[in-house]
């Protein structure tokens, strides 16, 4: 079986063409670098996104947050859930981990709040 | 007398800074309109920033933040909340804040790097009525990301860029429900990658080809007419269709936001909506620079701040008055390529060209000929309006051209 998709692991969106036999990769072609490869092999075995969303801060404003590493894509709405019902606590760096282990990544902070 | 000042604090003005100070130039300052440094990444806050500048993936603030860092370290001095009135021709700038009121600045050096807008509804010429619940995608930007306010619950978006397709996934993930993107042309502004995470992943349908024909409701929008077009971009009267929605985000391109390169006498080039320049980004008016999205709308921050060092370096060497051996090459393009920056080469060194095509070409060749000579043959797989090709000139093709031609064959 083939699946044909566009790699989103850098702005040049290679169209990666896959070869599957019995659901594992036997070949990756299109993609110009090796992450293009991995990026094609997870996809389709077990897809994962990185999330980027605001938290509220106890006084009412945003402070910008990611999952530091990508989480599997059907947990995705699981984890804005998760990331809504917190209010962080001021102040905060960028990098600080505002909460641990959501699927396996934690979300940290890509602003500065004072 | 300052040296350098700089008009705008985002991603362009920063790195500018950055790389003038590096050159040697210590005496500069950076004005800025909002109330911090960062410009429009400050916004941005999804993620496929700085991978060609930094080797990493990084949202827009964090990449803001690696350069304000570096103006901080390097005490570069800012004013905020300072809005630029008016540039003479004679490097006189008038600037207004709260604290100081009117102010006028004298510099030896200006470089000018105030980025874009949107395009707004106005340019777009939709019938029908309105009412609240249309924004650009920009404006929804800023209130989901910076005020925590959700702009609708059911929404539909105009125009394909980049912008619109992040706004799709962001609306999506906040709990709304995206209905169509709509894109006059046939094929998508925006990076294929955004198509594939913000819509497809979402199965949010994105319709090619079609556009807003009317606009419904009286005191808040309760949907719009959809339509196919023909090859003439002409709506196809029995393809309407009615979608019902609260929300229509327009993401219908953007303007280098130009009044104060107009103010000093500038002229624009009638494609990039920007100043003419040359290799080191210098404006018709010496001493004048201009760079990022106020010279030409990029795809990537990452080559703004690559542009930005080249205005910076360049502003640097022209206060510390460094000779350059001087040539006079102009440019041309032949439609299939829109247009170049620079627009015009005055130095003889090797020069890297940025270009956009007109539209999307298949196996074709980029060319550039030296006074109808070819000098430089590329092929291309695929290349599209909505990402920025470059060429390298050699020393080897300017020296002796009187112009250098840019096209593509197909």
């Amino acid at each position: 079986m083939k699946k044909c998709f566009t790699c989103i692991v850098c702005p040049l969106g290679c169209d990666l063409e896959v070869t599957l036999e019995n659901d594992k990769v036997v070949s990756v072609t299109g993609n110009t670098c090796p992450r293009g490869k991995v990026y094609a092999e997870t996809e389709c075995t077990s897809p994962t996104r990185t999330i980027t969303s605001t938290i509220k801060c106890e006084d009412g404003s945003l402070v910008c947050v990611k999952t530091d590493r990508p989480i599997a894509k059907d947990k995705i709405f699981e984890c804005m859930k998760i990331i809504n019902a917190k209010k962080a606590c001021l102040p905060i760096n960028i990098g600080d981990v505002i909460i641990e282990d959501v699927f396996g990544a934690n979300i940290v902070a890509t602003s500065n709040a004072k | 007398m300052t040296d350098l000042v700089i008009i705008g604090g985002g991603p362009a003005g920063m790195s500018a800074a950055v790389a003038a100070y590096e050159s040697g130039i210590k005496d500069i300052l950076i004005l800025e309109r909002d109330s911090s440094l960062g410009g429009i990444l400050q916004q941005c806050i999804h993620n496929g920033f700085g991978l060609h500048k930094f080797k990493e993936e990084l949202t827009g603030p964090e990449y803001a933040w690696k350069y304000e860092k570096r103006v901080r370290e390097l005490n570069i001095p800012f004013k905020l909340n300072t809005m630029v009135l008016d540039i003479s021709k004679d490097k006189v700038i008038t600037a207004t804040n709260e604290d100081e009121g009117i102010i006028k600045i004298e510099a030896k050096a200006i470089i000018l790097a105030m980025g874009c807008r949107e395009r707004p509804k106005g340019a777009l010429n939709i019938a029908g009525t309105r009412p609240a619940g249309i924004f650009s995608a920009g404006t929804a930007q800023k209130f989901v990301n910076m005020k925590g306010y959700m702009p609708g619950k059911e929404v539909v978006i105009l125009g394909s860029g980049d912008i619109g397709l992040i706004m799709a996934r962001r609306m999506t993930l906040e709990g709304a429900r995206v209905k169509a993107v709509c894109e006059l042309m046939p094929y998508s502004g925006g990076l294929a990658r955004n198509i594939q995470q913000c819509l497809n992943d979402f199965d949010i349908p994105l319709k090619l080809s079609h556009t807003v024909v009317e606009i419904h409701g009286k005191e808040r929008l309760e949907g719009v007419t959809i339509a196919k077009v023909d090859e003439n971009r002409r709506p196809i009267e029995e393809t309407k269709e009615f979608i019902k929605c609260d929300t229509l985000l327009l993401s219908v391109g953007l303007i280098p936001e130009n009044e104060l390169t107009l103010s000093a006498g500038i002229g624009l080039d009638r494609i990039t909506n920007g100043a003419k320049v040359d290799q080191g980004r210098q404006t018709e008016i010496e001493g004048i620079f201009a760079c990022g999205n106020v010279l030409h709308v990029h795809d990537l921050v990452d080559f703004v701040s690559e542009e930005a060092e080249i205005a910076g370096i360049s502003a640097a060497d022209y206060i510390l008055g460094k000779s350059k051996e001087k040539v006079n090459v102009t440019l041309k393009t032949d439609g299939k390529i829109r247009y170049t920056v620079p627009q015009i080469i005055t130095e003889n060194k090797d020069c890297k060209v940025y270009f956009r095509v007109a539209d999307v070409y298949k196996n074709c060749k980029v060319k550039v000929l030296k006074d109808g000579e070819e000098v430089y043959s590329k092929k291309k797989v695929k290349v599209a309006p909505g990402e920025m090709e470059t060429v390298t000139v050699t020393k080897d093709m300017i020296l002796g051209a009187k112009e250098l031609e840019f096209m593509l064959e197909v």
